[in-house]
């Protein structure tokens, strides 16, 4: 039950915005399925924070926990998973919402962005369809929803948006459906873009045109975006704030040009020296040994103890608290020695 | 090499008429107790079919005109039937036509079916070509229909509908092996026995055969319930083993006129026979391929 | 597309073609002299020798047999029955109704319950999920002889609601009446399938990433369910359920006898007893021919359902 301990701790909201309501809180959140389907919880003690207007990154490998978080959000949790803490949008919990709430929250507040756009859309429904069915859900008229779709199609830069709202998902290339996804997550005019590795599944040429669009609209409507990736210089590109996760927990948050300049936690530090770099004096990347923490696995003290190069024997014995350094937190029993990289 | 294998099956499939046992993966029996259950229930049947003779209490086609339609009893356990025959006596005599015609049926299409769709997937090519289209063609003809119109020709009793039906469901057996050996052929352990120059027949016996065996006799155990009820109604239609010899679907239909009478135990009897032998195949054929499934994986 | 048409009717074709000689050869298959075979004991007048001589054609060679007596069968002309003394194809065309009407009850209890049962376990994981199963795994095992046993027990000697076999209604609503025990007994075992395919379909479908996606994005839940799973499930369930249409014309044979129901399944099974071939000859070729264009209809059509099932391995758009 260690996640009890980190029940109220900062979430390392950020200095720039002081008096104004966060679009988007997460205290504390525990995330587990039930007894014997795994040895540890999917989260421990998550704590996040979007604020209007911002952009945060949610990083982590394949298997943190990330994508249940960012899923959480929208009261989407996996079947028979039990929860702590709260995910409050807009100062409501989603945790506690009623079936009829969780849809109108989805339908108004919280919109989201997945991975794969081929497998976000009905193939046998017209991408018309696709597109007008969230505003209906909101309450809009079938004329008025029409209208709406395609002043969206064209601002996701789709030619003849009338033409296309006819068409069928197969018509369309990875990067275009996925255009489509992100004009139906915007249509009804959320707080939240919740964003799952949405360029993961597409092309690198595409990967920027969509990251161009997504950046460009959030600015435009002043949307909170939460930027889920595997990809921390992606997330540096487009974030004001970066939160990294490991097995189930935040292990560092911060800014995103000091977690670049001065990253307080081995992980942050390994997922900045694997990646390789273009500068011809870079050194060459070098990976983070060993694997991620599986769901069957449950280390005592600091999950990234058995990987961590920095690691003293207190670091498998007792779990790192989240503590603040410099404009964020970090959980590391070393944090304040600095890593040098 | 799989997928023109799969693409073609497309192809023919159209021309498949209603697939019973194409149907894999539904799942419609299910696994654990229930599968050691049913290989009892078999075991019992095969065991009393054996023994017919020695553990049926009466003569099967013993008539007792003056015991016409007596119920339960001390003296008949299930009671008797119109013409006063001891129906216990009739079940287990019934359980040897019952097994007998499916078991037949499913042995003759099985090895027919083995050997056509081996020889597709061995020689490929024209041979293919023609073997599969041919097994199409026999699939389109529903095997009933095929049946009715033998005995039509060569007359009720066993032997037409055996045929008919031993003929309909070699496709069954011949698209399954055909599907399978395709795909093992293609394997690199074949091609390495090959360049060892190992003779096709070799090859097809000592090794493609005993990896194809496994899921063919899962779909046997399958295709044995479907053949025991496709015989089954041949028989309630007349068309089958001929009184006075005791089987299960001819005993239904003899027990129509008491079931208005309101008795309806001389037919009840033997449809919860043919009922519980076909779920117990099932379960069988299922449980089988479900392990099959596992190993692979 | 045009590929795909072509084959499928080629291939009917080639099935119309081949019954057509089973069902004219076996004529000649049968033992002993073809004559004597039709005549089946009947007293041997010249006159009925001499009709039979000229209605299969038997002096001519083989093969012109063959084509005469596919000429006059395309025309509708199947020669006339021995036992009833009536041209077989208007004979035919007295039992035709029947048949339709029991396959059309039938074919409308598949579809309702069969669906219904899938959509319902597939929702209701848990009990009512394992009742439909252990249901419908007995249903798929129960032939449809020994359904009709039961159903007429119960329905009509102890609760009397509905007739037993036998009987001539006349109207439509009674002849419904009348054959709704034989319409049940042949569902049962087909909507116990369908009711598998439907699950399985739904439960595919309810597992697809865009239909989590709908669900977050606030779309109702029964909405979601009806917009996007079933919708998509139904491709599937038709497919199968058409192939199932065709089952179901083979199967009126047994119900028909079961419940003395006057039409084609019964009249075919009477006719093979009283060894009235033109009658049986007739019947089968045009049960092939009717489960054939079944199978190449539903074919066909599926595409329209779902675009993801028609050019099976011939790439998109």
């Amino acid at each position: 039950m260690t996640e009890q301990k980190h029940l109220t701790h900062d979430t390392g909201a950020p200095p720039g915005a002081p008096g104004e309501a966060p679009v988007l809180e997460i205290d504390g959140l525990g995330v587990r399925l039930p007894d014997g389907q795994a040895a540890r919880p999917i989260l421990d003690g998550v704590g996040l924070r979007v604020a209007p207007g911002e952009t945060v990154g949610l990083v982590g490998e394949s298997g943190s926990g990330k994508s249940v978080a960012c899923r959480s959000v929208l009261g989407l949790l996996p079947p028979g998973a039990l929860t702590t803490g709260q995910v409050r949008v807009a100062g409501r919990d989603v945790l506690t919402m009623s079936r009829a709430e969780l849809t109108a929250l989805r339908a108004r507040q919280v919109a989201m962005v997945f991975q794969d756009p081929r497998a976000s859309v009905n193939p046998l429904r017209r991408v018309g369809d696709f597109l007008t069915e969230g505003l209906r859900a909101a309450g809009t008229s079938a004329a008025a929803a029409t209208a709406r779709a395609e002043e969206l199609l064209d601002a996701v830069g789709i030619r003849d948006p009338r033409g296309a709202l006819r068409r069928r998902p197969h018509q369309f290339s990875g990067g275009m459906l996925q255009r489509v996804v992100i004009a139906a997550a915007l249509a009804a005019e959320p707080a939240l873009l919740v964003a799952d590795e949405p360029t993961t599944a597409l092309d690198v040429t595409t990967q920027a045109e969509i990251i161009a669009i997504l950046t460009r609209l959030r600015a435009e409507r002043g949307t909170g975006l939460l930027f889920v990736t595997h990809d921390l210089e992606l997330a540096a590109a487009i974030c004001d704030r970066v939160y990294v996760m490991y097995a189930g927990r935040i292990v560092e948050t911060r800014r995103t040009d000091e977690l670049f300049d001065r990253p307080r936690h081995p992980y942050t530090a390994g997922l900045l020296t694997c990646a390789p770099r273009i500068e011809r004096d870079a050194p060459p990347p070098r990976p983070i040994p060993g694997r991620p923490v599986s769901l069957a696995e449950a280390p005592s003290g600091c999950a990234f103890a058995a990987r961590c190069a920095h690691a003293l024997p207190r670091c498998t014995e007792e779990p790192p608290v989240p503590a603040r350094y410099g404009d964020g937190l970090t959980a590391c029993h070393r944090a304040d020695e600095g890593i040098t990289l | 090499m799989t997928s023109p294998a799969t693409a073609a099956d497309a192809a023919h499939a159209p021309l498949a008429p209603f697939r019973r046992p194409g149907l894999r993966g539904l799942r419609l029996f299910g696994q654990g107790p229930l599968f050691a259950l049913s290989v009892a229930v078999l075991a019992v049947l095969v065991l009393v079919a054996a023994l017919a003779p020695v553990i049926a209490p009466y003569d099967p086609e013993a008539l007792d005109l003056s015991a016409s339609l007596v119920g339960t009893s001390g003296d008949h356990l299930l009671g008797t039937d119109q013409s006063g025959r001891d129906i216990l006596s009739r079940l287990i005599h019934g359980a040897r036509t019952g097994l007998l015609g499916p078991l037949l049926v499913v042995a003759v299409s099985t090895a027919l079916g083995t050997v056509l769709g081996a020889v597709a997937a061995w020689r490929g090519g024209w041979t293919d070509t023609f073997l599969s289209r041919s097994m199409d063609l026999v699939f389109a003809i529903p095997g009933l229909l095929l049946a009715i119109l033998l005995v039509a020709v060569a007359g009720s009793g066993m032997t037409a509908p055996v045929v008919a039906m031993a003929v309909a469901y070699t496709p069954y057996a011949g698209r399954l092996v055909r599907g399978i050996a395709r795909q093992e052929k293609a394997r690199p352990y074949i091609e390495s026995y090959r360049v060892q120059g190992w003779s096709g027949w070799t090859i097809c016996l000592r090794h493609l055969l005993p990896n194809i065996a496994p899921t063919v006799l899962a779909q046997s155990a399958m295709n044995f319930g479907y053949a025991l009820m496709d015989l089954a109604a041949l028989s309630f239609l007349g068309f089958g083993v001929q009184p006075p010899t005791a089987d299960w679907g001819a005993m239904i239909n003899d027990g129509q006129a008491a079931v208005l009478q309101g008795a309806i135990l001389p037919a009840l009897a033997p449809s919860a026979c043919i009922v519980l032998a076909v779920v117990a195949f099932g379960i069988v054929g299922e449980g089988l391929a479900d392990r099959i499934a596992r190993r692979e994986r | 597309m045009t590929r795909f048409l072509t084959g499928r009717l080629l291939g009917l074709v080639a099935v119309l073609f081949v019954t057509s000689l089973v069902v004219f050869g076996s004529v000649h298959l049968a033992p002993g002299d073809p004559v004597s075979f039709l005549l089946h004991g009947r007293p041997a007048t010249p006159e009925a020798v001499e009709a039979l001589r000229s209605q299969y054609h038997l002096d001519d060679p083989l093969p012109l047999q063959y084509v005469k007596w596919l000429g006059s069968a395309l025309q509708g002309d199947f020669g006339r029955s021995t036992q009833y003394h009536q041209d077989v194809s208007s004979l035919i065309g007295s039992r035709m109704a029947g048949t339709l009407i029991l396959i059309g009850y039938s074919a409308l209890l598949v579809a309702l319950l069969g669906v219904a049962a899938g959509i319902g376990a597939a929702l209701h994981p848990g009990l009512f999920d394992r009742a439909v199963l252990i249901g419908t795994g007995v249903a798929t095992a129960t032939p449809a002889f020994v359904s009709a046993i039961v159903l007429v027990s119960v329905f009509s000697v102890r609760l009397g609601w509905f007739p037993g076999p036998g009987g001539t209604p006349t109207g439509l609503g009674e002849r419904l009446y009348h054959l709704t025990l034989p319409a049940f007994a042949l569902a049962l075992t087909f909507a116990g399938l369908l009711a598998r395919v439907t699950r399985s379909a739904m439960l595919d479908e309810l597992g697809r990433e865009h239909v989590e996606v709908a669900r977050a994005r606030g779309v109702a839940g029964r909405t979601v369910v009806r917009r996007h799973v079933l919708r998509n499930a139904l491709g599937p369930v038709v497919t199968v359920g058409g192939t199932m249409l065709a089952g179901l014309l083979i199967s009126t044979s047994i119900v028909e006898t079961a419940f003395n129901v006057p039409g084609l399944g019964s009249l075919l099974v009477q006719s093979v007893t009283a060894k009235d071939f033109a009658v049986v000859q007739a019947i089968t070729l045009l049960s092939v021919a009717a489960f054939a264009v079944v199978n190449v209809v539903v074919d066909l059509l599926v595409p329209l359902i779902d675009p993801r099932l028609s050019l099976r391995g011939e790439g998109s758009s």
